[in-house]
């Protein structure tokens, strides 16, 4: 357990020793408080991936047969909705990514610069992203029970993404594009999958591998679209 | 002492994250799904892991990882390094004059992709789902080419000043005609790769490379020229994992026996 995290992050300290000793040519800083927090590191990592394999995946599945056995499509949407909304809005990769934004929006004139308006307009951000998600969710699981290819969703969301980027303002479309990356935590990413897996495994002519995956190219694809709506809007 | 404290934060602001998934899974299991959670102790064990891990794992990043990754960034962008103390003006800059930035961005790009935790858990669910076809190194290695890739891509963008839609959409062209081709089994694994490459260690490494990138490199600011380097990092792994598939799939058909 603890040898699979040693080998994760063996890449991250070849590379880190490699540029420091050998391109900038200097010693490590503070070498004991690096040693202590690698050590953090392996032992944090393999103590989430336990946690993983007890917990989140269990409980994705366990909720994706429930819910499939429950035969409501309704209440299902609704847990999607909620799942996706409830973990985004405060994550707090977008929420320091949202105040950047309007840094930027302040910065180009499309808002006033005073704290104020910087502070309404992050929040509003915060908001359509996270909407954007619990969409995207719902859209995904929609997707599984129907079983539309997925290549046709998010070829179609592309689509959406290229027409928008000509019409937003120049200023939202770095962050518009970044949106879609942070989005999705450390902690949603496995519940998220299990959901998918399990579902396309319980319902009938639905391929895990090629139905069940998929949700979480949805919830990075829709905040890219939703974040340039609201740059146009305000 | 200073360490145990942050740790407390740490693991208190992680609890803060996991509570509202927490509330939403047990709200909906107690009012809707009205049945109990199987093996309730396992499960709750297992969040506590999660949270713990999760704590002790961004405490070490933030202790250890993120501020030698950033002072590296910084050194590794600062003009003085980049063109040598003689040269003082900025003017003739030659894109190639940053081909250590290139290098990093690519190598820790690799190497933070590698450890990022939601890509293993990924990789770790289609393994088991393909039963066994998906290699979760095999997957985890493709992915982490495509970010090496992306990002190093992404620094050129910042550097040369290129418009980021640019490349963004003809890497989505690309996509869209790799999909046509790709095996279909592969398609939705692919386009989820894009997504769970970004998120704790990558992204702030990532973010202090191209604002450290935009501040230096002239005529760029941080404000408008520092995005875009995690949609690099969302696009090419899905390039790479497509490939890889089509590639693990060509060699199968060369190594069936000829009938």
């Amino acid at each position: 357990m603890l040898g699979d995290s040693v080998r994760d992050l063996l890449p991250i300290i070849v590379v880190i020793a490699f540029f420091q000793f050998v391109v900038l040519k200097q010693p490590i800083p503070n070498l004991l408080g690096l040693l202590v927090g690698t050590v953090f590191v392996i032992m944090g990592l393999s103590i989430f991936i336990r946690g993983l394999n007890m917990a989140l995946f269990p409980l994705g599945e366990a909720l994706a047969y429930d819910f499939a056995r429950k035969g409501s499509v309704l209440w299902l949407l609704l847990f999607a909705f909620a799942l996706g909304f409830g973990t985004t809005i405060a994550e707090p990769a977008l929420i320091a990514v949202a105040s950047k934004a309007a840094e930027v929006a302040a910065a180009g004139g499309m808002i006033g610069g005073d704290m104020m308006a910087r502070n309404a307009y992050a929040t509003g951000l915060r908001y359509t992203v996270a909407l954007s998600v619990g969409v995207a969710i719902v859209i995904g699981v929609l997707r599984i029970l129907r079983g539309w290819p997925i290549q046709v969703v998010i070829i179609g969301g592309y689509v959406g993404v290229m027409i928008m980027t000509v019409f937003a303002p120049k200023e939202i479309i770095g962050i518009a594009y970044d949106s879609g990356g942070v989005t999705t935590s450390t902690i949603t990413v496995p519940l998220v999958t299990a959901l998918g897996v399990g579902l396309a495994s319980s319902i009938k002519g639905r391929n895990p591998m090629t139905d069940g995956f998929g949700l979480i190219a949805l919830a990075s694809l829709t905040p890219m679209i939703f974040v340039m709506a609201y740059g146009m809007l305000f | 002492m200073e360490l145990l404290h942050h740790t407390i934060n740490v693991t208190l602001s992680t609890l803060r994250d996991v509570l509202p998934i927490v509330l939403i899974i047990f709200g909906f299991q107690w009012l809707v799904i009205r049945r109990p959670i199987h093996n309730p102790r396992r499960v709750f064990t297992g969040l506590v892991y999660v949270v713990v891990g999760l704590a002790l794992f961004l405490v070490g990043l933030q202790e250890a990882l993120f501020p030698l990754g950033e002072l590296m960034a910084r050194q590794l962008t600062d003009p003085n390094f980049i063109y040598g103390k003689a040269v003082a003006g900025l003017s003739g800059m030659h894109w190639w004059d940053y081909h250590w930035v290139y290098l990093f961005a690519a190598t820790i790009g690799f190497a933070t992709t590698v450890a990022e935790p939601s890509l293993i858990a990924v990789a770790i669910k289609a393994n088991e789902v393909s039963a066994g076809a998906i290699g979760v190194w095999g997957l985890r290695i493709a992915v982490a080419v495509g970010v090496a890739v992306g990002i190093s891509l992404g620094t050129y963008r910042i550097i040369s000043g290129t418009p980021l839609q640019y490349f963004i959409i003809s890497g989505y062209v690309f996509v869209v005609i790799q999909t046509l081709y790709a095996p279909k089994n592969i398609i939705a694994l692919a386009y989820d790769s894009g997504g769970v490459t970004t998120s704790t260690v990558t992204v702030p490494l990532v973010t202090a490379l191209g604002l450290g990138l935009a501040e230096t490199v002239p005529g760029r600011s941080p404000l408008m020229d520092g995005f875009g380097l995690i949609a690099f990092a969302s696009l090419f792994p899905m390039i790479t994992v497509m490939g890889y598939a089509q590639l693990s799939h060509w060699r199968a058909l060369r190594s069936r026996p000829q009938p």
